[in-house]
């Protein structure tokens, strides 16, 4: 297989990319020209469908399916929101891609909205991330200089404004109603769905809301066609997928891999992350993002049936969630032995407490209270009881709330639970130790 | 095709209803009626827009329709999930709908101060129905609750953050009955809290009626304030000649006083006409009032006790001739002065413990 395909990453390293000319030389653009000049939208379309990308946010849901289902009654507008609010613990894909090549989102941007029929298109970036604003609205100027943005575009009759939008830093309005109504500068509670934004979206409208890499395929799938693209890949898992890589490995950082690399290869070779640190073994790994299952060393390497596990959207989840995780929006988070599975749960669970909008009442409550019972069993208060409550929380907040922030913040505990069970009642049973600095249960030897 | 046939059928707890073309599961269960309609405490039909955040309607949709009747994965909201033609939906009958919505009232409680005995609230509190038909008798949560620092909105509505269960009704009212916003949510999570921007005060004709949205005691009527608890006090609906609102209202009597006036609010506690704020805090005299009769006040109601001739006589002759009637019946020749150990060694005790030994587990225990 070849594995050294990139699709996203190929010009990252050329001096001066972020800028118009550097970009342009180096073959960008070429899609907004071959797209406008001589394909028709549904061709567009009909390419990104055969290409079988899904997206990359986080659900994969497949992303010329979500094209095909906009509704397009006659004179309404359409509109396309590339989602940049990314904002999981462990994922900073999307990030330092705007960061090294705004250009390359903006084309996918131009050839989407072409593909949708939108004539104004947003990007919601993240409102931490400032100079990344910035960086895209020069380039928005650099490429509507160009002829590529703004009326007529390369004299086809087709117009199109990108805005780019900075959002207020809530992690809930990385979901995609929410999102919405944060464009529309409500509060960004997520909507009840039906109906669904490809039939009543932004101001009502019918809207496609996508990642920022689902987007920054697009070119690629247009110069080469949407059956190039399909080789790429595994199964039903096409395309290369960027992960971000952090946690106790020699080489963190954000890599493009073909969808279908072995785990082993991509956890262990020097091409990728390099292994763990030297002295250290592998814990723990949190696959894709703090949302998803957490899942011991063994459960990463090996299915539940003995088969190797791939980088792919269907061996991560193999097994469902009692032994599988799922690749999510690609945070990898990797832990070492010295890692306290306790005070991470507890560190995710403050995380989405914090971050609950507060709008239906599982999240609102059960959040919080997951928070305290597990910073109680951190901090050596913990009961026996307390665990099966946990258990209970997790389960009665998952699938009965509007959005999927609820089911994020039960996954990571309820997995972590499952999987390290042994480990949460060494943390009841043994308070002193357990909260001593630096302690950590592994089985029969516990580190201090 | 729809317009050929403008009813579809829906079956709910095995009930079957034909309700118009996108009707919600919610009104198509309280159509059927109280026993098998969802609780509700975030959904208000009057209100536009409500519903769906509390998660006390969840139900199971068994058969999503006629032409695909396959089962819905999760549970859904009824009051905001529009109903299908041969749709199949579990409430009450549906363990795992039951057991989400023992769920929904922990939740809910977790965080709420149960500070029933001072809460004017208390008797005709939606929390309380809600909890009582639908939770377990016994909490879970240990920890600190969630407090607010008590805020001042106005000299009419007094606002108790602490007690709220973020429904948003309030604020659908404030949005779609009165001209400006004068409230809505601030923050987010367990600490978004009803609140007025900058620490104003409502000013609004209309803005009394969050005391009657509002399903808990979050919101209450200051000039009603620790007057009275409400089954001390009888409903009678009454009107006058307003020219802001309807002028339909009941009037709350404590033996003579008019102790507060509320708007007339139908079976599912949803109110019935907006009134408007002269009405509600300042007519409070019989003379301002024409009096049309006592309200209907539910019999299992709390404010229907110890009123209402009718009701009070009946039941109880009824159950006491029942019980007389029964216990002439019993054959009481059986010899029950027995030794208590001689009834504790003889064979058919034993064999009574063994049978029952598991819902003795616990008085064996303690011995």
């Amino acid at each position: 297989m070849a594995n050294d395909i990139k699709i996203l990453t190929e010009h990252i390293n050329i001096p001066g990319i972020e800028t118009f000319e550097v970009y342009r030389k180096a073959g960008g653009y070429n899609a907004v020209e071959k797209a406008i000049k001589k394909m028709s939208p549904d061709e567009i379309v009909e390419e990104v469908k055969k290409s079988g990308i899904r997206g990359r946010g986080g659900a994969g849901f497949p992303m010329g399916m979500k094209w095909s289902f906009l509704a397009k009654p006659e004179g309404v507008p359409r509109y396309l929101v590339c989602n940049a609010d990314e904002s999981e613990p462990g994922t900073f894909k999307d990030h330092y891609l705007m960061k090294n090549l705004p250009h390359l989102l903006i084309e996918g941007m131009i050839v989407s909205s072409f593909a949708l029929g939108a004539n104004k298109s947003f990007i919601y970036v993240r409102g931490e991330l400032m100079y990344v604003v910035r960086i895209l609205e020069k380039a928005i100027e650099e490429a509507k200089a160009a002829g590529f943005l703004g009326k007529n575009i390369l004299g086809s009759g087709y117009d199109l404004e990108l805005v780019v939008q900075p959002g207020g830093g809530a992690y809930i309005c990385g979901e995609e109603t929410a999102l919405l109504e944060s464009l529309e500068g409500k509060r960004g509670n997520p909507r009840n769905k039906p109906p669904f934004p490809a039939v009543k979206g932004l101001y009502q409208s019918p809207t496609v809301v996508n990642n920022v890499e689902s987007i920054a395929n697009t070119p690629w799938v247009i110069n080469h066609g949407g059956e190039e693209y399909a080789k790429i890949g595994i199964g039903r898992s096409t395309g290369t997928k960027l992960i971000s890589a952090s946690g106790h490995i020699k080489n963190p950082g954000v890599y493009e891999i073909t969808l279908g690399l072995p785990v082993d290869e991509f956890m262990n070779s020097d091409q990728y992350l390099g292994g763990i640190r030297d002295g250290h073994y592998l814990k723990a790994v949190v696959a894709g993002g703090s949302s998803v299952p957490i899942l011991p060393a063994n459960l990463f390497y090996k299915t539940a049936n003995g088969e190797d596990r791939l980088m792919s959207y269907e061996s991560l989840s193999d097994g469902g969630f009692p032994t599988g995780t799922m690749l999510g929006s690609g945070g990898f988070i990797a832990m070492d032995e010295t890692t306290c599975i306790v005070r991470n749960t507890w560190n995710f669970s403050r995380f989405y407490h914090h971050e609950s909008c507060g709008q239906c009442s599982p999240c609102r409550e059960g959040t919080g209270w997951m928070e305290k019972v597990l910073h109680r069993i951190e901090h050596g208060h913990g009961t026996m009881s307390d665990i099966d409550l946990l258990v209970d929380v997790a389960k009665k907040i998952e699938g009965n709330t509007i959005c999927p922030l609820g089911d994020a913040a039960a996954w990571p505990v309820a997995s972590a639970i499952r999987h390290f069970r042994d480990e949460f009642e060494w943390h009841i049973n043994h308070p002193n130790e357990a909260t001593k600095p630096g302690a950590v249960y592994m089985g029969a030897e516990i580190l201090a | 095709m729809e317009n050929e046939v403008p009813l579809i059928k829906v079956t709910i707890d095995g009930q079957e209803i034909r309700v118009p073309v996108g009707t919600t599961i919610m009104e198509a269960a309280r159509q059927i009626g109280p026993s098998v309609a969802p609780p509700a405490m975030c959904y208000y039909k009057p209100l536009q827009g409500s519903g769906g955040k509390c998660r006390a309607c969840l139900v199971k949709v068994a058969a999503g329709s006629e032409k695909d009747p396959r089962p819905m994965p999760k549970l859904v909201a009824s009051c905001i999930t529009g109903a299908q033609d041969g749709m199949v939906v579990e409430n009450f009958t549906n363990p795992e709908v039951v057991e989400a919505r023992k769920g929904v009232v922990e939740f809910l409680l977790i965080n709420h101060p149960l500070d029933c005995p001072v809460c004017d609230q208390a008797g005709e509190c939606h929390l309380q129905d809600f909890a009582f038909e639908n939770g377990v008798g016994e909490k879970r949560f240990v920890e600190e609750k969630r407090t607010f620092e008590p805020e001042d909105i106005g000299d009419k509505v007094q606002l108790h953050m602490n007690r709220c269960i973020l429904c948003y009704r309030c604020v659908y009212t404030a949005n779609q009955l009165t001209e400006k916003r004068v409230h809505g949510v601030m923050g987010r999570g367990d600490h978004a809290q009803i609140s007025t921007y900058i620490k104003n005060s409502l000013e609004s004709d209309f803005y009394g009626n969050v005391i009657d949205v509002c399903p808990v005691g979050a919101l209450t009527d200051k000039t009603y304030r620790f007057k009275s608890r409400v089954w001390f006090s009888k409903p009678v609906d009454a009107h006058c000649a307003c020219e802001k609102c309807s002028g339909k209202v009941q009037v709350w009597y404590k033996g003579d006083e008019v102790i507060r006036v509320t708007a007339r609010k139908n079976q599912w506690g949803e109110v019935e006409d907006f009134i408007c704020n002269t009405c509600r805090f300042d007519r409070k005299k019989t003379s301002d009032w024409v009096i049309e009769g006592p309200s209907k006040v539910a019999r299992n109601s709390v404010i229907a006790q110890n009123k209402y001739g009718l009701n009070q006589g009946k039941k109880p002759e009824f159950a006491l001739n029942y019980a007389a009637k029964n216990f002439k019946g019993i054959d009481d020749a059986r010899d029950y002065n027995q030794n208590l150990d001689e009834i504790k060694k003889s064979e058919d005790y034993k064999a009574l413990m063994q049978k029952n030994d598991k819902f003795f587990s616990k008085e064996k225990s303690l011995k």
